[in-house]
């Protein structure tokens, strides 16, 4: 083989570079997101009411279907009604005035997990987030 | 490693297989927790809303005004200041822009100087929806209304070009800061830089059991009524059968729902 040298210093400097991330963060632990579910209106909710309108377990795997559901069910079919197939009661749906009138707490409750997960969408573009109050 | 072909098509045949199993199960998973959606009971029905606009009951600019400021502020409308760069919902005009072609030399002086309240027509047969490419705007089957969906805009502008009432505007850039914090809507988005938008009459407030923002701000003048055209009861029908109206550039087979009372029931 010609140059196998030279060749084999490249792949190793190229293997070390693509490799870098990786044992330049190892080791180091990055903070768990610390999500905070206690805003004024939660609290000021009775124990039992506390619910939201799917199981805790299931909104946080999947509440950007629901969204993408409820947008589309709003804008396209006009339903702005939803049926919680957890508790059976039912909610407006919206972002703006329903999700966040509970969770009026958006840095800790939007925005940890999704910088964690380096995730960015773009509903705040649009949406207009709550004004957030100090506990 | 080697693998002949007998070896690989079989690798892909269960493989293939086992990605149909995983589909299948993902859409399992999802009906498991699709419950109903439905519409408020509140809600405001029609099978085609419609807008009749009486000229003469505007009697003053305070009235324009007030209907204008109205719908922007419900809907967050930024006052950019810049022509070339502005968003509107509802607008005024004068006589020989709003119904060119109908205009002519002798005509009262009143109409003549008078402006016009102009908002998307909510066409029967809208060239907006034919155009669409994302199918954003959309008209609801239901009742007649032209939506558009803020979500699904890539901002293309054929929306724009198609519409001969130039009813539609686009976010050249982002309209936060020209909404002035004490009048924005708390319970209203605003639009982001490259979406296309206009009047929907109302469909939040409807879907509320209110009528549209610009119907009631003028409500003392009577000058807007809002109805079902389908409905021969309907306010909106009384007014037309009864009345002569016009409505905006009838010989392009738009069908527009919005239409203006000009005046002479006298002779009438």
């Amino acid at each position: 083989m010609y140059d196998s040298g030279k060749i084999i210093v490249g792949l190793l400097i190229f293997v070390g570079i693509v490799t870098f991330p990786f044992y330049y963060n190892a080791g180091k632990a990055v903070a768990k997101p610390d999500l905070k579910l206690d805003t004024p209106v939660i609290q000021q909710m009775p124990e039992a009411e506390r619910k939201c309108v799917e199981t805790k377990e299931f909104m946080r795997g999947g509440h950007m279907q629901l969204l993408n559901n409820w947008r589309d069910s709003v804008v396209r079919e006009g339903n702005r009604v939803y049926v919680s197939s957890n508790t059976g009661k039912r909610h407006t749906m919206s972002l703006q005035n329903t999700c966040m009138n509970c969770h009026s707490n958006k840095k800790k409750f939007c925005d940890e997990c999704h910088n964690y997960m380096v995730v960015k969408p773009y509903c705040w573009d649009c949406h207009i987030q709550p004004k957030e109050k100090e506990l | 490693m080697s693998m002949d072909r007998r070896q690989f098509i079989k690798i892909a045949g269960i493989s293939t297989v086992l990605g149909f199993g995983g589909t299948l199960g993902l859409s399992k998973l999802k009906d498991s927790w699709a419950s109903e959606m439905l519409q408020s009971p509140e809600a405001l029905n029609a099978k085609h809303w419609a807008m009749v606009i009486d000229v003469k009951k505007l009697t003053s600019e305070e009235h324009y005004d007030k209907a204008i400021s109205a719908c922007h502020r419900a809907h967050n409308v930024p006052n950019i200041g810049n022509p070339k760069e502005e968003v509107k919902w509802l607008w005024k005009e004068t006589y020989e822009h709003a119904f060119p072609g109908m205009e002519q030399e002798y005509m009262p002086e009143g109409i003549k100087h008078k402006p016009f309240l102009l908002l998307c027509n909510h066409c029967e047969n809208p060239p907006c929806v034919r155009v669409c490419p994302t199918k954003a705007t959309f008209k609801r089957e239901s009742d007649g209304i032209v939506m558009q969906d803020m979500h699904r805009c890539i901002g293309c502008r054929f929306c724009m070009a198609a519409c001969p009432f130039g009813a539609r505007s686009f976010n050249w850039r982002d309209p936060r800061p020209f909404i002035k914090e004490q009048d924005e809507n708390k319970e209203f988005p605003t639009r982001t830089k490259g979406v296309v938008e206009k009047c929907t009459f109302c469909y939040e407030r409807l879907a509320k059991g209110e009528m549209p923002a610009c119907v009631e701000a003028v409500k003392d003048t009577k000058a807007l009524v809002f109805g079902d055209l389908s409905d021969p009861n309907s306010e909106v029908r009384k007014i037309l059968s009864t009345h002569y109206s016009i409505r905006r550039k009838p010989e392009l087979g738009t069908q527009p729902s919005v239409y203006y009372l000009i005046g002479g029931e006298e002779n009438a």
